[in-house]
């Protein structure tokens, strides 16, 4: 394949996979945009291994066939409440194939730069490694917590952000001997050093952070492992790289940005990291005079549902975690057939990625176009009979709204307490991640169902 | 010291009413306060001295008295002339004392200049901003609530007939066909209860967009086929163009003589009420009819209204009762009483028994008429009213860290495209030109990406992950140009890592496409 057919195939890369990011902006095109998407990777891979730079094809489909077993195996297999742990490890890989790819153009024997352009490839490779190794390690830490391996509080480090900036440092440092010196190994051990402390920034950086904030943290390293793409595309000159880097880059970036947004939290704070409930958790003083909370059987819930004209229902991460999704949309269809108007509102940080709660309900078969976002049905709760909290806390607590002094103050929050009737399910009193107690629960109009959610649901699907 | 709170009796005739009562004292208690209670204050409302003293109050037989001891006086019905004392309520008021209660400062205009000459701070109840944060501290919706359910009682009372439709062994009874004019809180609490009792409920207002909430209710929306919003500022209606209000009276005439009870409510915040009702329509009604004034005192929406009593004119019972909440004292002094108490909460964040009347919290700068001598009333106009209007609430340092960020990206973003200038300058004068045609398309994909990106549906951001985390398994390309290298060590690097990035294209592209086929209409 020539040089020139193998650029033109890049380019029509490139634009396959911008088709598929711009496929998802709405439901109908977005299953084309992923069929556009794999085209362009086929593509990608069939100019690249047709090219003259391949030879060992051998190792090369080994490796591939290997690799496609294991990728649909797991993607087939993985549950929907798992997909921010898969989507964790998925990022990791791109990490440590970042790093990894970055040793191997520095080992090369074949490279032959001079002056500037040795300079700037050695710079390229220094960078490709820093952000691989820090995803990598971060996706890893980021996948344990969200699969429950590691506990999901968030670790402070004494002095962490002086220990960050000294670990800036020091890579800065190394940098300086990497690009300067004289043979191969003795840059490569200026090389491993960071990468080592790469892999310790990226561990530093994830443990630091609560389980809470888990959506911009899996947004943020989306966008990395797109920067550490990129960058490898420099160093290799591959411009099919450098876009599709780009293009994942920023998509992470704009996601965490929105995420932020979400939870009222600073965007740069994020992407220096080590971010979470910052000043730690703060008392519950003052609190203990709030109510009485009002408890309800799961009977009354089921007539308390079939006598409202409009209800909406709050999933949270609870929900995921119970597995209700299924649950819930029996109980939603069985009282649209009854002529109740059942809405879904999702809150977007609810969940553990971006989108979490969207997914499991599409899973459960919930037709999307009764599934809303905050902004679409803050408004609507005046005129809502009843509303279904399961699993959720901080993102229906009013004292963002209410409290400056809250952990959450400012945070924009589903407004369910202007409703009629709000019914919480929770399995005990306990406080959400953030650590803040929620004034919801003692509102007059609020009804709270206690026990596993699972089994919350079925008692209420069992009575309408 | 803590503050003292005094709940003198009311002096209004036939104001059952009370400030507190024994329920609001042990709240007002936590907060701080110590309360000093007039004898017999709740009686009528039966709360009784002893329930008060329960709960910790001081009881005073004097009504001076208790306006001497305290330092927050709590009423329902503004400063009058005190029967037994001889003197206007407003003199016993003094200076660094505040008076929270309802007030009118619109139609009292020469009270609210008696006030400021006591030099004290007066919160008037019924000028608290209905923004979504107030609501509890909103007593004219809990007075009017109670209003509305009352009307229909009255009307009940006064109607010769069933309100509900019957079908019995001695003949068949039609339900009663009832009038509501105007769906504020008052009207729908009177939908509520019209309808729950089994009447067939009508209702009419200026504002469009209280059409739902009257269907969720369970009543009819009467339309009237006209264009012209009737929604004014804060949720209030405002007065309408003289066509509309023409075409508005002629519905009323033809469901005049339809309906056996009307029940009016409209006001206009400020204004006497609207005449709606006309000496004609009260006149084309069935015999026995009954209308329920509830804009009474301020002028009434019938033309033969006469506040506070019940008259029968041309066979029609026209009720202009304007103590309907005080028919119901012991509930409405109950939520009078907690919205007091919310207020003084506000007033009181550290819960101290000091209060602080700072003017720079929305809700609170909206209530207070006076301030030390100083008329404060009107406020500046109120926001809409969703608006959250936290951000400049408080000075407190979660909401400070934000507006400090804001202050420096006023000159922050020239300041960041000065140094990006300097540093594609300083790029430009070093890079080789290879370099710099990737730099190209690097600044530009990440453009394309931006714009691309701002089009996803939040539904499906999870997706969106999956996908560019497949798509950036194209790292597998640096690998597959490295595996065909004469370096043994590079060869194992490459394999590796085309290993990982093929389970990273496989997987992120097979998930998403799983996840992608749930989703449906």
């Amino acid at each position: 394949m020539t040089e020139g057919l193998l650029t033109t195939a890049y380019i029509a890369a490139s634009v396959l996979f911008i088709l598929a990011l711009g496929g998802l902006s709405n439901q109908e095109t977005a299953r084309r945009g992923n069929i556009f998407g794999i085209l362009g990777m086929a593509i990608a891979l069939t100019a690249t291994i047709a090219g003259a730079q391949v030879t060992s094809y051998g190792i090369m489909a080994v490796c591939m066939v290997i690799g496609a077993v294991i990728g649909i195996m797991v993607a087939s297999r993985v549950q929907m409440t798992a997909m921010p742990q898969l989507v964790a490890i998925l990022h990791s890989f791109v990490g440590l194939a970042a790093v990894l790819v970055g040793f191997a153009s520095y080992l090369d024997p074949e490279s032959n730069f001079t002056g500037t352009e040795k300079t700037i490839h050695e710079v390229e490779i220094y960078l490709g490694v820093l952000i691989g190794g820090v995803t990598f390690t971060g996706s890893v830490i980021a996948f344990g917590k969200l699969s429950a391996r590691i506990t999901s509080k968030p670790l402070y480090l004494p002095a962490r952000h002086w220990l960050n900036l000294g670990l800036v440092l020091l890579c800065i440092w190394l940098g300086v001997g990497f690009v300067g010196a004289e043979s191969v190994s003795g840059g490569l051990l200026s090389l491993i050093l960071m990468t080592l402390i790469a892999f310790a920034f990226g561990v530093h950086m994830v443990m630091a952070i609560g389980g809470a904030d888990m959506p911009v943290v899996i947004s943020m390293l989306n966008s990395y492992s797109g920067w550490a793409a990129a960058a490898t595309g420099f160093m290799l000159s591959n411009d099919l790289l450098i876009v599709t880097g780009a293009l994942v880059g920023s998509s992470g970036a704009i996601l965490s940005y929105i995420m932020c947004t979400a939870m009222n939290r600073r965007f740069l704070a994020v992407i220096a990291g080590g971010f979470g409930s910052a000043g730690g958790v703060t008392t519950v003083e003052g609190f203990e005079d709030q109510g009485e909370v009002v408890s309800i059987t799961a009977e009354e819930v089921g007539q308390l549902l079939k006598d409202s004209k409009q209800v909406v229902i709050v999933p949270g991460y609870g929900m995921a975690v119970a597995q209700a999704q299924h649950i819930i949309f029996d109980i939603s269809k069985k009282l649209r057939e009854q002529g109740v108007d059942v809405r879904f509102a999702i809150h977007p940080v609810a969940g553990r990625m971006p989108g979490h709660m969207n997914v499991l309900l599409a899973e459960a078969k919930v037709p999307y176009d009764i599934v809303l976002e905050m902004d679409e049905i803050n408004n609507d709760f005046p005129d809502t009979g009843a509303v279904l909290v399961i699993g959720a806390n901080d993102i229906v607590n009013p004292s963002a709204q209410t409290d400056p002094n809250s952990p959450i103050a400012g945070m924009p929050v589903l407004e369910v307490w202007n409703a009629k009737t709000v019914v919480v399910m929770k399995r005990s009193m306990a406080t959400g991640y953030a650590g803040v107690q929620n004034p919801l629960f003692f509102k007059e109009n609020t009804r709270m169902l206690f026990g596993d959610a699972k089994s919350s649901v079925e008692g209420i699907l069992g009575t309408i | 010291m803590s503050m003292r709170i005094g709940v003198p009796k009311e002096v209004h005739p036939n104001e059952k009413r009370v400030a507190a009562t024994p329920e609001n004292v042990r709240w007002l208690k936590k907060l701080g306060f110590d309360i000093v209670i007039e004898a017999g204050a709740g009686a009528a409302a039966n709360y009784l001295d002893e329930a008060y003293r329960d709960e910790g109050a001081e009881i005073v037989t004097e009504a001076k008295a208790v306006w001497d001891a305290a330092d927050i006086i709590l009423k329902v019905r503004g400063p009058e002339p005190h029967p037994t004392l001889g003197i206007h309520e407003s003199d016993l008021l003094r200076e660094d004392q505040t008076l929270i209660s309802f007030l009118w400062p619109a139609q009292n205009p020469d009270l609210l200049d008696k006030l400021s000459q006591r030099k004290a701070t007066v919160i008037a109840m019924d000028s608290v901003p209905r923004i979504s944060r107030a609501q509890k501290l909103d007593a004219l919706s809990s007075m009017s609530n109670i209003g509305g359910y009352r009307a229909v009682i009255e009307a009940a009372a006064n109607f010769g007939r069933f309100f509900t439709g019957q079908i019995t062994a001695a003949g068949k009874v039609p339900p009663a066909k009832i009038l509501i004019i105007g769906a504020g809180v008052a009207g729908l609490a009177a939908i509520g209860a019209a309808s729950s009792m089994g009447a067939v409920v009508r209702s009419f207002d200026t504002r469009p967009e209280v059409k739902e909430q009257v269907e969720s209710m369970g009543s009819e929306f009467l339309l009237l086929e006209f264009e012209e919003e009737g929604s004014g500022s804060g949720g209030y209606a405002k007065t309408m163009s003289p066509e509309f209000i023409q075409a508005e009276m002629e519905l009323f005439a033809r469901q005049a003589m339809e309906v056996d009870v009307i029940i009016t409510t409209a006001l206009i915040p400020g204004k006497p009420a609207p005449e709606l009702i006309t000496k004609e329509m009260v006149e084309s009604m069935r015999e026995g009819s009954v209308i329920v004034d509830m804009a009474a005192e301020q002028g009434g929406n019938c033309a033969l209204t006469e506040p506070d009593q019940i008259v029968v004119k041309h066979g029609v019972t026209i009720i202009g009762y304007t103590d309907l909440p005080s028919r119901m004292a012991a509930q409405s002094s109950q939520l009078y009483g907690t919205n007091l108490r919310h207020l003084l909460t506000e007033l009181c964040p550290a819960k101290d028994g000091q209060i602080d009347v700072n003017m720079e919290d929305e809700v609170i700068r909206g209530a207070t008429v006076v301030k030390n001598g100083a008329i404060t009333w009107p406020p500046p106009p109120p926001k809409i009213s969703a608006a959250p209007t936290q951000k400049q609430a408080a000075p407190a340092p979660p909401v400070a860290e934000p507006e400090e960020g804001k202050k420096t990206s006023g000159y922050g973003a020239w300041i960041i495209l000065a140094v990006g200038a300097l540093c594609l300058y300083g790029l430009g004068q070093v890079a080789p030109p290879a370099f710099l045609s990737h730099f190209t398309v690097f600044v530009l994909s990440c453009f394309v990406g931006y714009m691309v990106i701002w089009n996803v549906t939040p539904s499906l951001h999870t997706p969106l992950i999956s996908v560019t985390n497949a798509i950036s398994g194209i790292i597998i390309i640096g690998a597959l140009l490295q595996i065909s290298s004469s370096s043994l060590v590079v060869v194992i690097l490459a394999a590796i890592s085309i290993l990982i990035a093929t389970i990273n294209v496989f997987g992120g592209f097979f998930v998403t496409q799983r996840m992608l086929r749930m989703f449906r209409k």
